[in-house]
């Protein structure tokens, strides 16, 4: 255990060091900032306002620049040892693959979820000092979706990283998995609704498969428990489970898809030559 | 202690290793030799257990190098030909070889002392920002802390000048009984004086098997 928690550790150091987690941490913790600047807290919309806009907003956003951050900054952890020679050194001593390879994926999560998670305790913490109500419910809510998400892609990404052996290739795939998933969250389900050879519940299992649109639906249905907003989507889900139900599952199912895809990771990286 | 049977490697149609066959005994020095492309790096490799054979096998002191990578590689010390960009400080770096690899840490720095290399004043900046021949210097005195078995050097002078040339052979001379060294050069000379057996490579076989 001990060999994890080092290279666990040593990841983590060596990431908080680099300029990407500088940006990444800027990145999310302005997001909020901006929003205080902004004024979104003193914003109405649909009923929603103070902390609660700003989270539903932080989380909208999320949506979309989160699952690219942790692509692009993880996909690379392996693959990019193995392009300049850094694994070939490191695994000559005595570490385990299985050491090396969790340990690693739980660095990285570290340093990916924390800077996500700060910027919504910063927007708490504020905005308790503003006098806002806190809207404890949504905090927990966003804490589990954005655990589970982060889960998601890392397990993607590290799956990527295990197979691919340049960083360039590793980039390229991590891009188009980012854009393949937002596609699905509307415009090539919108196509195939047109073309309408497929049934309404087949379309929405397929959306509610892309871990970026369960989330999307799990964000809103705190706002919203009726998903009115979505219109006749809201039905199918609904009438499938209820709404508690479907937010355990927008946060159990992609936190089990990450793990799956780590795990298949690290079979490949196990069973392929190592450099 | 390594025993290198029938071993195949390809790489897609490439043929980079085909049925080696050798034997690597304690006390014996050796001179890895070949033009490029000729295998040898695949052969180390294969040795460290980076590569699955595509035929044949090969065994460390009996023990597969791929199923049992923790307890062979306890047994080896390698130091590659260009160190490689760790973005670690070397306190770090030192902290990960004590600990996986049970190594002591006043041992490094007493043998990159011997390396004429100033390590603890610098054990915060990163390694990747020392100069080349201090890298490789730390690598060198790692190498050496590690009281393996097998310790091999992929051309380990490379980045090294005359001075700490000389000071890498002598702590080498100093640490040589009862293990094997395995030298990957394309300059015999350089290690004419250390090496015992000299193997030439090319188009993944053993060409010549000398010992001298």
């Amino acid at each position: 255990m001990k060999n994890l928690y080092l290279i666990a550790y040593l990841d983590l150091k060596e990431s908080l060091r680099a300029k990407w987690f500088l940006i990444y941490s800027l990145v999310f913790g302005g997001l909020i900032a901006l929003f205080f600047i902004a004024g979104v807290t003193e914003s109405q919309v649909m009923g929603f306002s103070g902390l609660s806009r700003l989270l539903l907003m932080y989380i909208q956003i999320t949506i979309v620049i989160l699952p690219i951050f942790i692509l692009i900054t993880t996909v690379r952890s392996i693959s990019g040892d193995r392009d300049n020679h850094i694994l070939e050194y490191m695994l000559s001593f005595a570490i385990s693959l299985k050491q090396y390879y969790w340990g690693k994926i739980i660095g990285r999560f570290i340093t990916v979820y924390l800077p996500v998670l700060f910027a919504m305790i910063i927007a708490i913490v504020y905005g308790a000092i503003k006098g806002a109500s806190i809207p404890w419910n949504i905090f927990f809510l966003y804490t589990g979706l954005l655990f589970a998400m982060s889960s998601a892609f890392l397990g993607i990404a590290f799956f990527i990283s295990s197979f691919v052996k340049s960083s360039e290739v590793a980039l390229g795939i991590a891009f188009f998995v980012w854009i393949f998933l937002l596609a699905f969250i509307d415009i090539a389900l919108i196509s195939l609704m047109m073309q309408a050879r497929f049934s309404e519940e087949l379309i929405i299992t397929i959306a509610l498969v892309n871990p970026m649109e369960i989330f999307r639906v799990a964000a809103i249905s705190l706002f919203d428990p009726e998903l009115t907003v979505m219109g006749p989507v809201a039905f199918y889900i609904l009438d499938s489970m209820s709404q508690s139900m479907f937010v355990l599952i927008s946060i159990l199912y992609p936190l089990v898809l990450g793990l799956s895809f780590a795990f298949l990771g690290y079979k490949i990286f196990e069973k392929k030559d190592l450099v | 202690m390594i025993k290198v049977n029938n071993l195949t490697k390809k790489f897609g149609d490439n043929i980079s290793l085909d049925s080696i066959n050798c034997e690597f005994k304690k006390n014996e020095s050796i001179a890895l030799m070949g033009a490029n492309g000729a295998g040898k790096t695949t052969l180390v490799r294969s040795i460290m257990g980076y590569y699955h054979p595509d035929a044949g096998e090969v065994l460390i002191d009996g023990l597969d190098p791929i199923k049992e990578r923790v307890k062979v590689l306890n047994h080896i010390s390698f130091v590659p030909q260009l160190p490689p960009p760790i973005k670690l400080s070397i306190d770090e770096l030192i902290s990960y070889v004590q600990t996986s690899s049970n190594v002591d840490k006043n041992l490094i720095l007493h043998y990159a002392n011997e390396m004429k290399l100033d390590a603890k004043s610098n054990m915060n900046k990163s390694f990747f920002k020392l100069s080349g021949g201090m890298k490789q210097k730390l690598l060198i005195a790692i190498s050496l802390a590690k009281k393996s078995d097998i310790i091999i050097y992929d051309e380990p002078t490379a980045n090294l000048d005359p001075d700490a040339r000389d000071d890498f052979y002598r702590l080498l001379k100093q640490n040589e009984e009862e293990k094997v060294l395995l030298f990957v050069t394309h300059r015999l000379e350089e290690v004419k004086d250390l090496v015992n057996r000299q193997i030439y490579m090319d188009l993944g076989k053993i060409t010549k098997d000398e010992r001298v």
